[in-house]
């Protein structure tokens, strides 16, 4: 079954401002050419915890799991 | 159109911090509870918080709850109540303790007991000394506090409706509070939520302001369906703001950058500070390099294009020394400002934190509106908790770390009240009328219907930056009015917004035009009741209301120790007495004051 986008742009939505900017300049940028499979990836780096997804983002924290590692790299372009 | 009802004893709304301590109250009390949240849980905005939870254990110095009221209530600048003061002051260290049951991984002494720092405008023997209060979970303590209670109410059978945003109150045509009408994003399908009480822990609209510190989810969506229900909202110009936030972002820039040797500079590179604060210049208090910075920008000294924003310089410090000592903002400036900070200036403003005001409520979490001479009715069935009600503890000013302890005290608070009233039998399901959901399917179908109308964006970024202009952290009596009729303005524009995209599910234009409707209430609120305000107190700073010596700060006792009430039916205000009396007969009210540092 594919996955619903709409509600991936939404799960975007998170508890840190830090976070909303960058997902707001991914979800402009990058959201609508992700493919079914980043789309996973990305549904699955969703369920992280706000502070360490956004440790990884800003690298203080090394990305805790390969899957995750092209997302992150996307959402941490400036 | 059919809408489909769930029946609950209580139903809940948000589930940050004051929502899921409610929650918990009421389901292992039996009672069968619904929260409503658009986010998961853990991902409510009570994470950000830091800084720690108050409670005067006395772990680590000398300490007791008169001195925690007595810093309180001046720290609100003597508008807080006294009487809800003392209840949430008393309550701490009960409510911090459940909370170590309960797992909350708290930072521990070498014996094993909670460890304890110091925060600011915390004191012994009333204002004497610094006390260590802050009772912290390394630096998330929100976090691990949200963790905690959310684990507690999963063993406790809370019911969550994950996802759903809640529209509109639902009122009987004698005022009592019935429950809600809320939408399930998954399938745009919208239901009616009835329910023997109902309580908004919905957080603060801090996204009224164009800097803001807040999450995107922070619009406020409890006091925009309080206000369109006829509730009054309280003490809506009373917002806190930091100093530094990166321009045209929000994220804040911590104290320590200047700390570090961080220079302020306005448009022509003058390091303005040295003008307003000789002496300590950079590293004068918040209140002090705010208004600096503002002066500057409405002096036409800013930066940039429009002027509007002043730079924080550490190009003079060593690569080394930011490399080392400062890495979380360079990082942040790379991100947000797209400048590196060894090579350029960080564009800063006054940015928007936390919300003083709210739905009104008393000290048991029930929801007060004057009605028949009493200035604080009871709401039958509606309750209130945390940064979206006004009790009041925070008054004009809030001290860091109390919004951990007002979340997690008035949200069990609010929730004893319903459990006793529900055990005593005072609370029943009253009939829904017929036209229970037609406000909210109007304005679901007045959006599906628009043509020729605004988009979303444009309308809520003109309420933001004419919210930053005219009612920010540094007010001035023109910007104020000339504020109230761009507003007034703005939110007729709010009622003709359009939305592209139609579509049932997952509609996250549709969410963010609702989500407009609730901001552009709290805009209202706001500076109506700023303008209406002409003395300086706490967080509202006004220009023409200086320090004399008549009026300390240019806090005008006489005139102004009073709430202000803010009505959504013909844009009104009222006033009602400030509480001087404390709860019992144990602590003599504080006495007014000028408030000095």
């Amino acid at each position: 079954m594919s996955i619903d986008r709409g509600r991936v742009r939404w799960q975007c939505r998170r508890a840190l401002l830090e976070l909303d900017l960058v997902f707001a300049r991914f979800l402009e940028r990058d959201f609508d050419r992700l493919t079914e499979g980043q789309l996973a990836d990305l549904e699955d780096l969703l369920r992280c915890e706000d502070h360490d997804l956004w440790a990884m983002v800003n690298g203080s924290k090394p990305c805790s799991d390969d899957r995750w590692k092209e997302m992150i790299g996307l959402l941490g372009q400036p | 159109m059919n809408v489909a009802k769930r029946t609950f004893d209580a139903v809940i709304v948000g589930a940050g911090g004051a929502g899921l301590r409610a929650a918990l109250q009421l389901s292992e009390s039996g009672l069968k509870t619904a929260v409503l949240t658009k986010v998961f849980p853990t991902r409510s905005h009570t994470v950000a918080a830091q800084g720690g939870v108050a409670a005067s254990l006395g772990n680590s110095t000398e300490d007791n709850w008169h001195w925690h009221m007595y810093d309180t209530v001046k720290g609100s600048d003597w508008l807080g109540d006294q009487d809800a003061i003392e209840f949430m002051c008393r309550k701490a260290n009960e409510v911090v303790v459940e909370l170590e049951h309960y797992g909350m991984p708290f930072d521990r002494t070498d014996n094993g007991k909670i460890y304890q720092r110091p925060f600011g405008g915390h004191s012994q023997n009333y204002g004497q000394s610094p006390v260590s209060r802050s009772c912290a979970a390394a630096d998330r303590t929100g976090h691990a506090m949200l963790h905690a209670l959310y684990q507690r109410n999963v063993r406790a059978n809370t019911q969550f409706f994950v996802e759903w945003m809640a529209l509109d109150l639902i009122r009987d045509a004698d005022g009592n509070v019935l429950g809600v009408t809320a939408m399930e994003l998954e399938t745009g399908e919208v239901s009616i939520f009835h329910a023997k009480a109902t309580i908004f822990a919905t957080g603060g609209a801090g996204r009224i302001f164009h800097s803001s510190t807040n999450a995107f989810i922070n619009t406020g969506d409890g006091l925009g369906m309080a206000a369109r229900a006829g509730v009054p909202l309280e003490d809506m110009e009373f917002w806190q703001f930091h100093p530094t936030g990166v321009f045209g972002a929000g994220v804040l820039i911590t104290e320590g950058v200047r700390g570090e040797g961080g220079i302020l500079r306005n448009g022509s590179g003058e390091r303005f500070m040295e003008r307003y604060a000789p002496n300590l210049k950079d590293l004068a208090s918040r209140d002090v390099v705010s208004r600096a910075m503002t002066t500057e920008i409405n002096e036409g000294r800013g930066c940039g294009p429009d002027k509007d924003h002043v730079l924080l310089d550490i190009t003079h410090l060593s690569p080394e020394t930011i490399m080392k000592r400062l890495p979380g903002i360079r990082e942040i400036a790379i991100q947000f400002a797209g400048v590196d900070p060894i090579k350029a200036p960080i564009p800063v403003v006054p940015t928007a934190h936390y919300q003083m005001g709210g739905i009104p409520t008393n000290y048991k979490g029930q929801v007060v509106a004057p009605k028949d001479g009493n200035p604080n009715a009871p709401v039958s069935g509606f309750y209130a908790a945390g940064e979206c009600a006004c009790a009041s503890v925070h008054g004009a000013n809030r001290l860091g770390t109390n919004s951990l302890l007002d979340l997690l005290v008035f949200g069990k608070s609010a929730g004893e009240t319903v459990v006793e009233d529900y055990k005593r039998g005072a609370l029943e399901l009253k009939p829904l009328p017929a036209d229970a959901a037609d406000a909210s399917l109007a304005r679901l179908a007045r959006l599906e219907g628009q043509t020729g109308g605004e988009s979303v964006h444009e309308v809520g970024l003109e309420m933001r930056r004419t919210m930053q202009k005219h009612a920010g952290v540094f007010r001035f009596d023109n910007l104020l009015k000339e504020g109230v009729t761009r507003i007034l303005e703005v939110a007729e524009r709010a009622k003709r917004t359009e939305i592209k995209d139609k579509s049932k599910v997952w509609n996250t234009a549709r969410m963010e035009a609702l989500e407009l409707d609730n901001l552009i209430e709290v805009a209202k609120a706001t500076i109506v009741s700023a303008e209406a305000r002409k003395e300086s107190r706490g967080a509202h700073v006004r220009d023409d209301a200086p320090d004399t010596a008549e009026f300390p700060n240019g806090r005008n006792d006489n005139e102004w120790l009073k709430h202000t009430l803010w009505y959504r039916d013909g844009n009104r205000l009222e006033y009602k007495p400030v509480t001087m009396k404390p709860l019992s007969q144990e602590v003599e009210p504080i006495a007014l004051a000028k408030r000095t540092y």
